[in-house]
Order: structure tokens, then C-alpha cells, then sequence
């Protein structure tokens, strides 16, 4: 352990009787929320386990369109920010407020890289119309006037259509996902969860990556430190929870099927 | 409390956490608990007169006492909409723990604040957020789907106002997740010295079983309201039959989380009562330890029962013969209490001033709601009574003639820490005999309308059933006017009021061991706790 550099002046607030109590009490408080949003995604991990049981072809041939390739990587990405974070921590509990900073940049960047992905991933589904409900279809006023039944979906109208299928760079082999898909009434349902999980995810690796970017920040002026880490640490514990969902969601959505 | 050094020489200094800072600002930043304690109030109370504008309206339109109806069926769908969302995601939920919960917990537990000061400012401001943005639904966009927004017709058939009210409600419900947090870690964290936590009082018990409650459950409201939402604006389909979703499970989710909230309401109001009927006895609680974890198995549970609420959705004879015997199960804890309370009072020195009243009032109005309950959890009857107005009065029983009486109690009671001042008595008795019998007159001619299957959420109903609801009309006028005495009551003893001493009512809990208003810290110096939170002898 090397030059504990301690600029930063730090005093617990008045109601607590110890730096310690109070680090204590802050990551008690920071576990306790972290378990409503483990629960929060907990609800719709159920429903999804419940509707993967009612229609498993839907969901076998829509996890089949799903790029498993960006979502591996995608993975590999969470887990080395999640390294790099762990480390940021460590970096900040030792005082090394240089190598910490450019610990978190990095775990920003992976944030940052982990969206372009899932960027390219939706409009690539926007493109081919494996999305949910409202947007699947070609005419929007379908979807309103309640008789879906008779409208054609976007994907059907993509496969009439060559020269569209090569402007979205689909294959052959996407095609027949694709035709497979739409074989089965309700294949919507699959995209419906896709978006709303993935969505939801995608919106806590934002406010993550802010999280970060304050922590980032307050590195630079030293205002955490050996003697007071607590956001930092509850940033981390934050994004490595994101990090886990992903886990979870990954497996789930691109390969059980 | 019996402490050793709890402060007793502070005489009268002026410096209290009312003048701590002054101006309208040192109110809106103020990370005191107290302050926001008091800001939650006004709120709630606010919110509250809303709500009961739609619940008069609602009776009046019912009385028929026009030969034209008084509201538009499409109108009354709206106002009552209202009116139950209205009372029930912002008054009673935050009522209780947010305004009295914020204001005694700390000092209960003799400790200078909650954990998070600034977060228990930002939750307020979280739930006035919400509440703005579930208002905007009224001048928008309104809204008629019930406040159980249930699918396919809430997303499917209905405007878009149920995205702002279903956003609201999600943005409160996370402003009563980060209080139930703070609250949970004061509890454990910031007790004074030698306060174990069976030396806690029992409204701290109550505050800490619904806190656990608003963790677990709150989420999964959460992502169902999140899901509405989707749902409306992408078309996702999870809930829409159309794109084969299953609308019974958003009812399962739904219910999740709404049955343990009737327990975010009535748990702290059972806190409430355990302190006031302490206080009035003069006489150490019968049963501490019971009271206590009797809380906790309630909060337990309460996670089991959801199904008695879809008795009649499909759902399989087992599922429904399961949930009935789990719900029956919660009759025992809560008779615990009952029994506890009562055996306190026997040979208590027992006295009758306002707050007593209302939580007599309390224990008699919770009874027939609780016992109606049973009546409801049992599958063959709920077929019968099922979506009639036996099931409003039930609810209103526990829900208004619980909740609402505990809350009035305990403003009555916690009064004059608040203040420094005391509330006219007389006041105080006027508006209870007013609340107490207008109550069932409004509601108990509904547990017969019920019976005689009168159907709820109805605009409209078949003529034998006029003289009993005009009955229940003039009911809800006394309601009214009750409220409005408390209303004046309070005001009046706010800028009126006599002068308080510190323990008015010679109860044992260190909140009165301190100043009345406590100075901004609570404590001018750390009460070290000898002994349980009743010790009267
Ligand atoms: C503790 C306070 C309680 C509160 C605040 C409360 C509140 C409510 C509310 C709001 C409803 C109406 C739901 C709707 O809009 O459809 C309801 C229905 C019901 N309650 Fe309670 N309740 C409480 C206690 C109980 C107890 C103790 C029991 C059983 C022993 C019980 C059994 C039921 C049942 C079975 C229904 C469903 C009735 C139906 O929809 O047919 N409740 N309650
Ligand atoms: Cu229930």
C-alpha cells in the first residue's frame, strides 16, 4: 500500500457517531435498494419464464433472430467493466487517485461501447420488423383499430421485397428465421419482452455510466479517498448488479430459446 | 422511557426546530425530519380534500335525489377513478409512515435524524413529482379505468391518461421504497445507546414491518406499472389478449403488490394505536413482544393472500381453496393485537380524550372490516359478494375506518411535539363523533346493499336499492363535516392553540422526554435508554 494521499478533508454528518457508523449505515441502505431493483427485474423474469412455457416455439424461433454474436459480446464487455470497476474501487481505497480515474473512464467506455452495440442490434430489428406489437405492422392504424388479424406485419412485407432484404444485409439463413417467426401467431409477444427487458436494462447501464461519470469526477478532486469511499463503492456494487442482470438476460433471451 | 440522563433542565429556550431557520426556503431545503415530516402533511391533507371532493360527488350522484342524474356515466367512471387512486397511492399509503413515521421515528429511537437526511428530502420531492404527474391525468387526460387499472380495457381500450396516472404512481411508489429503506436503516443503525430493539416502541415495530413490506413489494408494482405502460405506447402485448398476453396476469402481479399494500397502510396505523392506547391507559403495554413480532408475521404474510382477490378470475379451485385458508391465517395475528390492546386497557386508568377516541374508534370499525374480510376470503361467499358493495364497505372499513382513524389519532396525539401548542379537546371530540357516525352511517346500509348484490363501480342501480343509498349519502355529509372540524381543530390550535408542556399526556416514549417543539437535533444531549418504552408502573 503506497502514498495514502489523503487531500480529501472528510467528516461523517452530525447524526453519526463514527466515519465508520456511518459507512456502515450507507452500505446497509445501498444493498437494501439494491435488492427492489433485483426484485424489479425479478417480476419480469417471471413473466417471461411464464410465457416461454405457454408458447415455446414463439420464443424458440424468435430467440433464433436474436444476433447471439453481439450479445456474447456484449457480455464480455459488462464482465471487464465490471473488472475495471472492482478495481477503481480498490484504486480509491488505496489512495491511487490517478490509476482509479483511468479505471472508471475505461468502465465508461465499456458502458459506451455496450449501447453502440445494442444500438446496431435494434435498428438492425427495426429494420427487418422484429419488434413488438404496435410497430410490427406495416400500417400503424392497424394496430389501433384492433383487427391485426388481417394486417400484414412488417416482416411479411420485407420478405416479398429482394431488394430491401439486401439493403438490410439479411441472409438466407435469416430469411428462413424470419419465415419461421411468423409461422406462429403471437410471435410478437417474443419482441415485446426482448424490447422491455433489454430496454429497461439498457436504461439502468445510462444512468449507470452517469453514476460513474460523477464518481469519475469526484476522483479527480479527491473528494473520495482511503478514508472515504462509500459512493463509490455503491456505484460499483450498482453497476456490478446491472452487470449480473445482464448475466441473466443474456442466456435467456439468445440462447435457451 | 425511564432513562438515566434523558434531558429534563431545557426549561422553555425558544430555539426549536420550528425557528430553526425561517423563511418559506429554509422549509423547502430543510433535511430535517421533522420539517418534512410536516411537509408531508400539508401534502397529504391537500391530496386528501381532492379526493374527498370525488368521493362527495360520488355519493351525491348516487343519492339520486334529482330527477336528473347528477354525473355522466362516463364522468362518474372518472370521478371515482379518482377517488380511489387519489386516496389510496396519496393519502393513506404515504399518510401514516411518511408524515407521522417521519416525524417520531428518529426521535423514538433518540436518534438526531433519519440515516439519509437528503434523501428522505429528495423521496418528498419524488412524491410530490408523482403526485403532479398523476394530477396532470385530471386536466389532460382523464382517466376511467378504476385506480386497479386492470387490463385488457386499461391498455387496449382506454385514452393514454392512464400512462400519466400509472407514471405517477410509479414515480411514488419509489419515493415509499427509498423512505421504507431509510427507515429500516435508522432502525438498525442510529438507535440510542442501550435502546435494543426489544426496548423499541411499537409504532417503530409497525414503521419497520411496512418498510420491509414497501421493499419487497413495491418493485414488483413497479415493473407492472412499467409494463402498462409499455404496453400502451409500444403495443408489447404482454397483457393484451389480442397479441396472446394473459390479462389475468397483470390481476396476479397487480395484486402482488396491492394486498401487502393494505398492509403499508394498516400496519403503521396499528403502530399508532399501540402508542396511543399505552398513553391513555396509563399502563405498560400487555404483550410487547407479541404486538412486536405480530407486525412482523403480518408484513410476512401478507405476500401469500393475493389470490383472494381473483376468487372469480379462472383461477383453479386448489389456488382459491390455498389463498382462502392463507388469508384466514392473517385473522391471527391481528387478533393478537386486538386481544393486546384490550387486555392493556383493562384496569388501565383509562382516559377518554380525542385521540383515545379515535383509536377506540379504530379498534371497533377495524373489527367489523377485519371480520367482513373473513367473510370475503371464504371462496363461496366471494363468488356471492364478489364486485358489490359489500367489498366497498369492507375495504372502507379497514382502509378509512382503520387507517384514517389512526391517522386522525395521532395527529391529535403527537400534536403538541409538533406544535408546542395542544388542540382544543372539545374540537377533537366533536369532529370524532362526527367521523365516527357518519361513518357508519355512510358505510353500513353498503354491507347490506352489498348482500342484496348491488353491484360495485356502478353509475347506476335498481330502485329498491334508492332509500339505502341516499341513507349512506347523508352518511358521507357528517364524514365531511368531521373532517372539516378536524381541519379547523388543527388550524386553530396551530396559531391558537395553549401552550403544550413537554409530555402532555404523561406517556412513556422519549419523543416526550425532549422539548415540545424538540430542538432542531431532537435532543440537546444523547438520551441513554435504561428500560422498555411502557415502563408505567
Ligand atoms: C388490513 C387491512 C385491509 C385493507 C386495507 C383491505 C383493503 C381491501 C381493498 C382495497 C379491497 C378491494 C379490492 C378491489 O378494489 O377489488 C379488498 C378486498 C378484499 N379483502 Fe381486504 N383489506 C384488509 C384486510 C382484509 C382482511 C383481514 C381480509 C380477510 C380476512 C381481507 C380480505 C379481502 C378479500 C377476500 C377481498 C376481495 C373481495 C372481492 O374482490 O371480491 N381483507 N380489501
Ligand atoms: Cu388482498
Amino acid at each position: 500500500m503506497t502514498s495514502v494521499s489523503s487531500s480529501s478533508e472528510f467528516h461523517h454528518q452530525h447524526h453519526f457517531k463514527s466515519a465508520e457508523h456511518q459507512y456502515a449505515s450507507s452500505k446497509q441502505g445501498i444493498w437494501l435498494f439494491l435488492c427492489t431493483e433485483i426484485l424489479m427485474f425479478g417480476g419480469l423474469f417471471v413473466g417471461y419464464l411464464i410465457y416461454h412455457s405457454l408458447y415455446p416455439t414463439v420464443f424458440k424461433n424468435g430467440s433464433e433472430t436474436l444476433d447471439w454474436k453481439m450479445g456474447a459480446v456484449n457480455t464480455v464487455v459488462l464482465l471487464v467493466s465490471s473488472f475495471t470497476m472492482a478495481a477503481a474501487i480498490n484504486y480509491v481505497q488505496r489512495g491511487l487517485h490517478k490509476i482509479a480515474a483511468i479505471m472508471l473512464a475505461l468502465t465508461i467506455a465499456c458502458a459506451a461501447a455496450f449501447m453502440v452495440i445494442k444500438y446496431f442490434e435494434y435498428s438492425h430489428k427495426f429494420h427487418v420488423g422484429t419488434v413488438p406489437g404496435k410497430f410490427s405492422l406495416v400500417d400503424p392504424s392497424c394496430a389501433a383499430g384492433g383487427k391485426r388479424a388481417t394486417c400484414e406485419s412488417k416482416i411479411a412485407a420485407l420478405l416479398k421485397n429482394p431488394a430491401e432484404l439486401e439493403k438490410n444485409h439479411v441472409s438466407a439463413e435469416e430469411v428462413s428465421r424470419l419465415k419461421a417467426v411468423i409461422s406462429q401467431p403471437k410471435w410478437e409477444m417474443f419482441y415485446g419482452f426482448y424490447f422491455v427487458m433489454t430496454g429497461l436494462h439498457g436504461i439502468h447501464v445510462v444512468a449507470g455510466a452517469l453514476m460513474i461519470f460523477w464518481i469519475f469526477i469526484k476522483t479527480l478532486r479527491r473528494k473520495v479517498g482511503p478514508e472515504y469511499y462509500t459512493p463509490v463503492e455503491g456505484v460499483g456494487l450498482f453497476w456490478h448488479v446491472v452487470d449480473l442482470v445482464w448475466i441473466y438476460l443474456f442466456p435467456l433471451l439468445y440462447l435457451v430459446g | 422511557m425511564s432513562s438515566a440522563h434523558t434531558k429534563t433542565e431545557h426549561g422553555h429556550t425558544d430555539h426549536n426546530y420550528l425557528n430553526h431557520g425561517s423563511g418559506i426556503w429554509s422549509w423547502m431545503t430543510t433535511l430535517d425530519h421533522k420539517r418534512i415530516g410536516l411537509m408531508y402533511f400539508a401534502t397529504v391533507a391537500t391530496l386528501f380534500l381532492i379526493g374527498g371532493f370525488f368521493a362527495l360527488g360520488i355519493r351525491l350522484h348516487l343519492a339520486k335525489f334529482g330527477a336528473e342524474p347528477l354525473l355522466s356515466p362516463d364522468t362518474y367512471n372518472k370521478f371515482m377513478t379518482f377517488h380511489g387512486a387519489i386516496m389510496v397511492f396519496m393519502v393513506i399509503i404515504p399518510g401514516i409512515p411518511a408524515f407521522l413515521g417521519n416525524f417520531v421515528l428518529p426521535i423514538q429511537l433518540g436518534a438526531k435524524d433519519v440515516a439519509f437526511p437528503r434523501l428522505n428530502l429528495a423521496s418528498y420531492y419524488i412524491f410530490i413529482a408523482g403526485a403532479a404527474l398523476a394530477a396532470s391525468s385530471m386536466i389532460f387526460n382523464q382517466v376511467d379505468t378504476g385506480w386497479t387499472f386492470y387490463t385488457p380495457y386499461s391498455t387496449a381500450k382506454t385514452s393514454n391518461g392512464v400512462i400519466l396516472l400509472v407514471m405517477g404512481a410509479f414515480t411514488m411508489g419509489f419515493s415509499s421504497i427509498l423512505t421504507g429503506l431509510n427507515f429500516i436503516v435508522t432502525t438498525h443503525k442510529l438507535r440510542a445507546p442501550g435502546m435494543t430493539m426489544d426496548r423499541i416502541p411499537l409504532m417503530i415495530w409497525a414503521l419497520y414491518s411496512t418498510s420491509i413490506i414497501q421493499i419487497l413489494a413495491t418493485p414488483i408494482l413497479a415493473i407492472t406499472l412499467l409494463l402498462i405502460g409499455a404496453e400502451k405506447t409500444l403495443g408489447v402485448g404482454i397483457f393484451d389478449p389480442d397479441l396472446g398476453g394473459d390479462p389475468v396476469l397483470f390481476q396476479h402481479f397487480f395484486w402482488f403488490y396491492s394486498h401487502p399494500a393494505v398492509y403499508i397502510m394498516i400496519l403503521p396505523a396499528m403502530g399508532v394505536i399501540s402508542e396511543l392506547i399505552t398513553a391513555f391507559s396509563k399502563k405498560t403495554i400487555f404483550g410487547y413482544r407479541a404486538i412486536a413480532y405480530s407486525s412482523v408475521a403480518i408484513a410476512a404474510v401478507s405476500f401469500l393472500v393475493w389470490g383472494h382477490h381473483m376468487f372469480v378470475s379462472g383461477q383453479s379451485t386448489l389456488a382459491g381453496i390455498i389463498f382462502s385458508i392463507i388469508t384466514m391465517f392473517v385473522g391471527v395475528p391481528t387478533a393478537i393485537k386486538l386481544f393486546n390492546w384490550i387486555s392493556t386497557m383493562y384496569r388501565g386508568t383509562v382516559t377518554f380524550e380525542a385521540p383515545m377516541l379515535f383509536a377506540l374508534g379504530f379498534m371497533f370499525l377495524f373489527t367489523i372490516g377485519g371480520l367482513t374480510g373473513v367473510f370475503l376470503a371464504s371462496t363461496g361467499m366471494d363468488v356471492h359478494f364478489h364486485d358489490t358493495y359489500f367489498v366497498v364497505a369492507h375495504f372502507h372499513y379497514v382502509m378509512v375506518g382503520g387507517t384514517l382513524m389512526a391517522l386522525m389519532g395521532g395527529i391529535y396525539y403527537w400534536f403538541p411535539k409538533m406544535f408546542g401548542r395542544m388542540t382544543s379537546d372539545l374540537g377533537g371530540r366533536i369532529s370524532w363523533v362526527l367521523i365516527f357516525t357518519g361513518f357508519n352511517v355512510t358505510f353500513f346500509p353498503q354491507f347490506v346493499l352489498g348482500a342484496m348484490g348491488m353491484p360495485r363501480r356502478y353509475f347506476d342501480y335498481l330502485p329498491e336499492y334508492t332509500n339505502l343509498n341516499q341513507i349512506s349519502t347523508v352518511g358521507s355529509w357528517l364524514i365531511g363535516l368531521g373532517f372539516l372540524v378536524g381541519l379547523i381543530t388543527i388550524i386553530h390550535g396551530i396559531f391558537k392553540g395553549e401552550k403544550a408542556s413537554d409530555n402532555p399526556w404523561g406517556a412513556k416514549t422519549l419523543e416526550w422526554q425532549t422539548s415540545s417543539p424538540p430542538p432542531h437535533e431532537n435532543f440537546t444531549t444523547t438520551p441513554t435508554v435504561t428500560a422498555g418504552p411502557y415502563d408505567f408502573r
